[in-house]
């Protein structure tokens, strides 16, 4: 144990710390990782090129793994939906009031911009695309930001010698001696100015979120009065519907939905997020969710009266491209049968 | 996850809930001849009984304290799982936070991670990669530390004036926990450093195993010093959505860097410069350049009670100001508290000597009649930094730093005991 004292009493000679020889006891604890494992795991690429694996992708292909796989949240042109991250634009911006900050007017290093879209995206389903998407996808983006031409061919090759035109746009922190004067001595204690006045109101923006606080201190007393009733409704109800439903499979079910989570909600206060609300799912007409902006191809599946039906749902989800070429959700599909007859009769479970 | 910091107006009534205190300024202490019937008369719960052990194995608080919870800001994320809500500051007293209402900030989602399904990996310039268990790291000797965490973006929606009216939106990116770890040393001196060579300009990148694999460079001399790598908080299990089983702690550090889930650690030669650490966790300053690297959290305090969640709702007489203190580069000092906007401060009672990167909860003892107060509170810290204005924070940083906003911040009481968040000269 006193070794690990000595710790704790050096943390301010942490300069002696790090050129003390490493300890010379090992506990003996965990084992080798093997090369494959450290293959798996060990994806992350630095701005000098390190880890970058061998591949290439080309504008063309990126403008269409991009629409199939990024365009729902980026936009297809990498300019942003709702509030999802714009990618492309704002040169030039960064010295004005509102900033926009994407890869191009931002992003110091193209190694961010690769490892990240290759570990972390797309939303919802990260670590799914090809070496050569990644590469394809990158190179839209930069195409997006006007820094290639549309023939451009993005590779392991050639990828420290796009100019990134922020890269020179960071410094360290430099706190201690920008900031310096914040190390006061003796703070001023009385008579430190003259007047003050308020100069802005946070009530005249009104951004703040409902709290329902007030409301709810009384709210217990009644919830617990309304309980038996509503649980007697409930129990009603609630048997035509559940002596169908299988629990390990809802079960199931619910595990699988995590998929879909990212663009779909289900369930008591959902809404439509990216993708529709989907409660009452199964047997609902076509493109039937007020307010949510289906794509042209789903309009057209509604007008025409179609229903989602078990066998329409379970070919829509295990490949919805296929099913509906041009469908704004961009989910590969489930391959596995099970997941489909899972997930199917989790939604079935959220009838309205 | 983009977040825009600024907020477009709603219609939205402001402050529904400012319920007059008037209802309950009656009490107590001013019963009727006949006496307060809360005592004259024998109460229900003075004479059948409660709830038998076992009514809860787990208990949650009482129902009476339901509006003590995270809330979000719903116009600053696309989507709940890629975003943040707010530790309810303004109504917790003391200094560690509760797990179950500390504030969550996921990237991909708060994963479910069993004990059995957890691996850690450390590899890169070390003697021997290895491969942990949960149960290997259990059998490490453990430190028990209590460190704040703060999101660097704690305050950032009001960089460019007032905007969000509660103590919680303005500073609820924070919490407090009592840690159980092992030093990130030992692990890294298990698989061997003699590889990396001069430790001192190299650097070990952590990261997460969800989805987003929320990845981090830190400089080799932090990971050596203080950096832990925790699986029990304030005395039980993480919650899951603060990284169960296991997560670093980076004391001081924007808490971006401590990571969840932590899933690998890796020694290398330079930083990754990882989304989060280019394209956001840097600081733009007013000419378009920026800073990189503000690992460090600034002395920050804000007075949590009053505050416009926490309203005075009792009459004339004695009043408690209380509120939160912290600093990445220390232990607080001291906390000085002023009613009049900054003109003139009063020293604040620490309700215990400040520690080592963790909060400190001070309190200002007052006799209010009912004067109309600007409450502001200032942080000292042990290397001698004092929390500067917001319009000294400007002056070098300009508008756009969305992040590490430590500014003085002022709360108007108004004369019927109600707050509410200003910007003063």
């Amino acid at each position: 144990m006193s070794k690990f004292l000595k710790l704790i009493a050096g943390t301010t000679l942490a300069s002696t710390l790090i050129s003390a020889p490493a300890m010379a006891e090992k506990m003996g604890l965990g084992r080798a990782a093997t090369p494959d494992e450290i293959a798996a795991w060990d994806i992350d690429v630095a701005p000098d090129g390190t880890g970058l694996p061998v591949g290439s992708g080309d504008v063309f292909t990126g403008e269409e793994v991009f629409a199939e796989h990024c365009a729902i949240c980026h936009g297809d042109f990498a300019e942003g939906v709702d509030n999802w991250p714009k990618l492309a634009g704002g040169a030039d911006t960064l010295d004005h009031e509102d900033p926009l900050k994407t890869v191009g007017s931002y992003w110091p290093y193209l190694s961010t911009t690769w490892d990240y879209v290759n570990r972390s995206m797309p939303f919802g389903a990260a670590q799914t695309m090809s070496t050569d998407d990644v590469y394809a996808i990158v190179a839209y983006i930069l195409y997006s930001n006007d820094l290639v031409d549309d023939e451009f061919v993005l590779s392991n090759e050639n990828f420290l010698d796009v100019e990134m035109p922020n890269a020179s746009g960071f410094i360290l922190d430099d706190r201690e001696t920008s900031e310096a004067h914040f190390w006061k001595a003796e703070p001023c204690m009385t008579n430190c100015k003259d007047s003050v006045e308020i100069t802005m109101r946070a009530a005249v923006l009104d951004v703040t979120p409902d709290e329902g606080g007030t409301e709810e201190a009384a709210a217990p007393a009644e919830e617990a009065a309304a309980a038996p009733a509503s649980t007697e409704a409930a129990d009603a109800a609630a048997p035509v519907e559940q002596a169908a439903i299988d629990p390990e499979l809802m079960k199931k079910g619910e595990k699988v939905f995590k998929k879909c989570k990212a663009c779909h909600q289900v369930g008591e206060g959902a809404k439509s997020k990216t993708g529709p609300i989907l409660n009452g799912i199964v047997g609902a007409s076509v493109g039937a969710v007020d307010g949510f902006k289906y794509s042209k191809p789903m309009k057209g599946l509604a007008d025409s009266g179609a229903t989602w039906t078990e066998e329409e749902l379970a070919a829509f989800l295990a490949k919805p491209k296929k099913y509906l070429k041009g469908t704004k959700m961009s989910f590969a599909g489930l391959k596995k049968e099970d997941d489909i007859v899972a997930v199917t009769a989790y939604l079935k479970s959220f009838q309205n | 996850m983009t977040m825009s910091f600024k907020g477009k107006p709603s219609r939205r009534a402001f402050l529904k809930g400012a319920v007059a205190a008037t209802g309950s300024i009656a009490g107590a202490s001013m019963a009727n001849a006949a006496g307060d019937p809360l005592i004259t008369q024998v109460q229900e719960w003075a004479s059948g009984t409660g709830d038998g052990v076992d009514a809860t194995l787990y208990g949650m608080p009482i129902q009476f304290e339901s509006d003590v919870i995270r809330r979000n800001v719903e116009w600053l994320t696309a989507d709940t799982i890629s975003s943040i809500n707010f530790t309810p500051i303004h109504a917790l007293d003391g200094t560690i936070t509760p797990q179950g209402c500390a504030f969550e900030r996921h990237h991909s989602g708060a994963i479910e991670l069993s004990k059995a399904d957890y691996r850690l990996m450390i590899n890169g310039l070390v003697d021997t990669p290895l491969v942990f268990t949960y149960e290997d790291l259990e059998r490490f000797p453990r430190e028990n530390h209590v460190y704040f965490c703060e999101c660097a973006a704690n305050t950032g929606m009001e960089w460019a004036g007032a905007q969000l009216n509660g103590a919680q939106f303005t500073h609820g990116m924070i919490h407090n926990m009592e840690y159980s770890g092992i030093p990130l040393r030992a692990l890294l001196e298990e698989a061997g450093l003699d590889a990396a060579g001069d430790l001192k300009d190299k650097w070990v990148y952590v990261e997460g195993a969800d989805a987003s694999s929320n990845g981090r460079s830190i400089p080799m001399e932090k990971a050596l010093d203080d950096v832990l790598v925790a699986f029990k908080a304030n005395g039980e299990a993480l919650r899951k959505e603060h990284g169960y089983p296991v997560r670093l702690v980076v004391p001081g550090w924007e808490g971006n860097m401590w990571i969840k889930w932590l899933r690998r650690i890796e020694v290398t030669t330079q930083a990754i410069e990882s989304r989060e650490e280019t394209s956001k966790y840097t600081d733009t300053l007013e000419d378009g350049t920026s800073r990189k690297w503000t690992w460090v959290m600034d002395a920050k305090s804000v007075v949590t009670s009053p505050s416009p969640q926490a309203p005075i709702k009792h009459g004339h007489g004695p009043l408690v100001i209380t509120g939160l203190a912290w600093s990445g580069r220390g232990s607080i000092t001291g906390v000085d508290v002023s009613i009049d906007g900054g003109k003139n401060w009063q020293e604040a009672r620490l309700g215990a000597p400040g520690t080592d990167k963790a909060l400190s909860r001070f309190y200002l003892d007052i006799d209010w009649n009912g004067e109309e107060m600007f409450l502001q509170s200032r942080a000292r810290d042990s290397s001698g930094y004092v929390q500067p204005s917001k319009e000294e924070l400007r002056e070098v940083r300009g508008l756009n730093s969305i992040y590490h906003n430590n500014c003085i911040q002022t709360w108007w009481v108004k004369a019927d005991g109600e707050a509410e968040n200003v910007e003063v000269s």
